[in-house]
């Protein structure tokens, strides 16, 4: 059975200035053992999408007025409270951006990693401060046993991050969501972080949702990828085969707008415009004013996300022109 | 350096417009409320040397930490240098109040990394971009300024009859435009742009690096391109300066940097950059650093990378590594003829993908 | 350096979205003081409370426009006449008489002079006192801030009643102005704080750096860029401190050391308005009402200004 299903996922916005539909029918897999990345820019609805599968998007503002999140075959939204809380952090853990907002400053590192073990599988304080070492241990912090009652903000951006994922892996989740894990550090560090986050899923055949604005790092770890615009889908695509041959204008900017050595001293190829503005989605195709192939039919209509290939979807009404190039 | 200018063709026979030299700053640490003592000193910049000559951009990188956003604020003048100068042409500017200084700030001007930040809410962006006219009233007659800041809003690509519009209703891309617009405004020779495109989306980043392209050849700019996006600063540079704990690693131009690099830092920096390209990523080597970059209030002796360097002996904990060509490849034909401050500095085959 | 700006045809890139309908008006150079100007003048908060405190104002100029009845003169035949009849309007019983058959409506009319002069007065005075040395403790740092810093801790520790005190009984009669200066001697220190913090977060902003590196003077970083955007917090804390300093003068005048009849005040009032407050509760509520309107009334308008200047709340 799939692990997680999104199926036509909804979100919409109330605010001021009227509704945000921030989602607008969102449908992927996660397998076990599997990485999908999602990738896209701010208010791309990638984050959002993550907010409402963990649960934890603020309602109000936020609705969800339509769609279905299956986990092992179940739709968590017509779940009780209780049974999704029961889910959240047991079952489906998330790793934030920011390490050091995430961490709570006043309590040490220790005691908040045995507080999951206390608080979901009712272990004692000593069982869970020894489970809390070996966490530590096993997501590569260097001295762990004499670092447990350290606080947060004694330890480095990268270090941080570890206790963030060893935080997530706790309960040994069979699914994890990681926000820009790797965004707010250093090149170097990012390089760290990747590789335990991408063993570690390996060694407990987790499936792992990374979103990300990030080429470079999609490049290195998922199986297959989600590319969002304006709220939806517009192309997936296994790894591999999205990078040799793109089958959105959009995917295909994003790629051609990173610097290349053949390119030195030329001018870059950049996506015309701006991302649009939630609130004032242009009609059709979302990219249509952005996008160099665009043509009568999709300023009217908006292109379903068409089979292109196999395990490949493109969004767009000309995906055999794009591809064909 | 000098070997370096000689070398560096195009730059042969131009006189630099800007000369750094053992530029050092700390920032002392405090205690006490009333009667503060200090108790050590954050050495963000400790030691650096560099030129920028007319028309090239000079990139720099480097991680979080290693100092680079304090060489752009000694700059500017925004901070002032424990010790070292920085020439722009053959004056001392670190010297210069008054005067003297607003004068030699015409020609230096700063872009700004945060688009959000840089720019005063309360103001107008007319207002915004007519500042440095009201500051130098010499550069534009009063009655010219309006017609100069509808002119500079045009060369960023922003519609002109925006100038009574304020910041928060402007995207992030575009905010930076008006930053560069400001930046432009009195004309200058230098800018210093510290991380200009690090807080804009993907798709937005090329449109402020072909835009920042093109300025240079209309205006004839010298940029310092600071960033940790080793891609981008890649692209835009004519030479480009690796930074590590407050002391610059390695330097030389583009190609030297990217296609033949010799300090194990540098290395590793290049190894680690996540490729867009899935079957590349397979084929090159990754060199993963242990730990992280140490506080710069307490760096390790000798040489700053040694603690993270795979390649460390004695020496290096005992004899900072000048930066300088080694050695064994001042003769030598290729890129490897640059300066790089490391003891054992050799090439490495496969770091970088092609 | 003085040729033109080379300007290609058409460098746009950006597709332009439509400018709002107000902004197509021609295009004249706007400040934000003039857009806050506009602003002001279409907020009705702002309307109302203006025609409130020119109404104050007029009645602490001209007392007798509002009525004919004198504040110090009792007929003791309306003594603790309780009944107000409040159909007549500005008539001298309009809200009844007091204990010596004094005309309430009489006192609430000429009290507004002393009080009003306090309260606004002294949030006057405070607020450029506090504000000038939060301003420089702030933008200047250093041994000056320490300095700075550390005398507002001194006068933030003296004690309300302490405080006052002794600054009251070293002067030998008491008047309005003593009353006042007591105040500020003892309420700058809030103002002071609030201005610092916010002086410091609007110091460290990119944009002042910039405007730093274009080399504008100090005079201009801190009035053009540092006190529109850091003046926010204090015009919120200075606006509700205002009740609180007629407040305090009725404080002092019960204890016998600040106002004291014959002066005319509402803290006067209301302080001999609570003993009756079971017998004649309107002795209390009517200057309490005055006490309410007038903080109601530059809370409003503090909040209007506070919104006009922000640029994002249009």
């Amino acid at each position: 059975m799939t692990l997680l299903e999104v199926r036509d996922l909804h979100v919409d916005f109330h605010t001021r200035d009227g509704i945000v539909k921030a989602v607008n029918g969102v449908n992927y897999q996660v397998e076990a053992g599997e990485t999908l990345a999602v990738l896209g820019e701010s208010g791309s609805g990638k984050s959002v999408t993550a907010q409402a599968v963990m649960g934890i998007l603020d309602m109000p503002p936020g609705r969800i007025p339509k769609g279905e999140i299956l986990f092992h075959g179940e739709d968590m939204l017509t779940m009780s409270k209780e049974e999704r809380r029961k889910i959240r952090g047991a079952r489906i853990a998330m790793i934030f951006q920011d390490a050091l907002s995430s961490l709570n400053p006043v309590l040490s590192v220790g005691y908040q990693l045995a507080e999951m073990f206390r608080v979901h599988q009712g272990a004692s304080r000593k069982e869970a401060k020894a489970k809390a070492v070996e966490l530590m241990d096993r997501v590569k912090i260097p001295a762990a046993k004499a670092r447990v009652s350290d606080y947060p903000h004694q330890f480095s951006g990268g270090m941080r991050q570890r206790i963030m994922i060893a935080m997530a892996l706790a309960l040994e989740p069979d699914l994890i969501i990681a926000d820009e894990p790797t965004t707010a550090l250093d090149v170097t560090v990012q390089a760290q972080v990747m590789e335990l986050l991408a063993d570690l899923q390996r060694e407990f055949n987790m499936g792992l949702i990374l979103i990300t604005h990030d080429l470079g790092v999609v490049a290195d770890v998922a199986d297959k990828i989600a590319v969002m615009y304006a709220g939806r889908i517009v192309e997936t695509a296994p790894v591999k085969e999205l990078y040799k041959a793109p089958a959105h204008p959009y995917t295909k900017g994003l790629l051609e707008s990173i610097p290349r050595l053949d390119q030195k001293g030329k001018e870059l190829y950049a996506i015309q415009g701006l991302p649009p503005n939630m609130a004032k989605v242009p009609d059709g195709c979302a990219f249509h004013p952005r996008c160099p192939v665009a043509r009568d039919v999709c300023r009217s209509e908006l292109p379903p996300l068409a089979e292109v290939g196999e395990g490949r979807g493109s969004a767009c009404h000309f995906w055999k022109e794009t591809l064909g190039e | 350096m000098s070997e370096e200018s000689q070398r560096t063709e195009q730059t042969e026979r131009r006189e630099p417009i800007l000369e750094v030299r053992d530029l050092v700053k700390h920032f002392p640490l405090t205690q006490g409320v009333l009667f503060k003592r200090q108790v050590g000193a954050v050495k963000a910049v400790d030691g650096i040397s560099f030129d920028l000559y007319p028309g090239e951009t000079l990139g720099i990188v480097g991680e979080s930490g290693c100092g680079k956003s304090t060489v752009a604020k000694l700059l500017m003048n925004l901070e002032a240098p424990t010790s070292g100068t920085i020439r722009y042409k053959g004056e001392d500017i670190t010297k210069l109040s008054g005067r003297a200084l607003k004068a030699v700030r015409r020609n230096i001007q700063m872009v700004f990394q945060d688009p959000y930040t840089s720019l005063n809410p309360r103001m107008t962006v007319g207002d915004i971009i007519g500042e440095p006219f009201d500051i130098h009233p010499e550069v534009a007659p009063k009655g010219d300024r309006r017609r100069k800041v509808q002119e500079l809003l045009d060369v960023v690509g922003l519609n002109p009859e925006y100038v009574n519009r304020y910041p928060h209703q402007f995207s992030g891309g575009q905010r930076q435009r008006i930053g560069i617009a400001r930046g432009l405004a009195l004309r200058p020779e230098i800018i210093v742009a510290d991380e200009p495109v690090s807080a804009l989306d993907v798709s937005v980043q090329a449109q402020v690096v072909n835009l920042m392209e093109r300025l240079q050849d209309e205006f004839g700019l010298s940029y310092m391109f600071i960033a940790h996006d080793l891609s981008i600063v890649r692209h835009i540079s004519d030479r480009v300066g690796v930074m590590y704990l407050g002391k610059m690693a390695e330097i030389g131009s583009d190609e030297e940097i990217y296609e033949h690099p010799t300090h194990p830092y540098t290395q590793a920096l290049l190894s680690a950059v996540p490729v867009p390209d899935p079957e590349a990523e397979g084929r090159r080597e990754r060199i993963v650093l242990e730990g992280d970059v140490p506080s710069p209030a307490n760096p390790p002796s000798g040489c700053r990378f040694r603690t993270r360097c795979w390649k460390a002996e004695a020496r290096c904990a005992e004899e900072v590594p000048l930066l300088a060509i080694p050695t064994p490849f001042e003769k030598a034909e290729s890129g490897v003829a640059h300066p790089s401050a490391c003891h054992f500095a050799e090439e490495r085959a496969a770091v970088v993908a092609a | 350096m003085t040729e033109t700006l080379n300007v290609p045809a058409s460098a746009s890139t950006d597709p332009q979205p439509a400018p709002p309908g107000k902004d197509a008006a021609p295009a004249k150079g706007r400040s934000l003081w003039t857009d806050a100007w506009r602003d002001l003048r279409r907020n009705p908060l702002f309307v109302i409370s203006a025609v409130l405190i020119v109404v104050l104002l007029v009645m602490v100029a001209f007392p007798s426009l509002f009525t004919s009845a004198s504040p110090t003169v009792g007929d003791l035949t309306h003594h603790y006449q309780g009944k107000p009849s409040y159909s007549h309007f500005f008539a001298e019983d309009w809200f009844g008489y007091d204990t010596q058959g004094r005309s309430v409506w009489a006192r609430m009319v000429y009290g507004a002079r002393a009080s009003v002069l306090v309260g606004v007065m002294v949030t006057l005075f405070v607020t450029i006192l506090g504000g000038i040395v939060g301003l420089v403790a702030g933008y200047f740092g250093g041994w000056l801030d320490s300095v700075l810093s550390r005398i507002t801790d001194i006068f933030q520790g003296i004690p309300f009643l302490l405080g006052a005190m002794v600054v009251l009984t070293t002067f030998t009669k008491s008047n309005v102005w003593v009353v006042i200066a007591a105040l500020l001697f003892l309420g700058w220190t809030q103002i002071a704080r609030v201005a610092r913090g916010s002086v410091i977060t609007v110091k460290q902003s990119d944009y002042v750096h910039a405007a730093k590196s274009l080399g504008a003077s100090t005079a201009r970083i801190m009035f053009r860029h540092i006190v529109p955007n850091a003046v926010a917090p204090v015009i919120v804390v200075a606006t509700t401190a205002l009740g609180g300093y007629i407040a305090a003068e009725a404080t002092l005048s019960y204890l016998g050391i600040g106002l004291a009849a014959p002066t005319v005040s509402w803290g006067v009032d209301v302080d001999s308005g609570k003993d009756g407050l079971r017998t004649a509760p309107h002795m209390l509520i009517s200057p309490a009402i005055m006490v309410s309107l007038t903080v109601l009334a530059f809370i409003m308008l503090g909040d209007a200004v506070r919104n006009a200047l922000d640029p994002k709340s249009r």
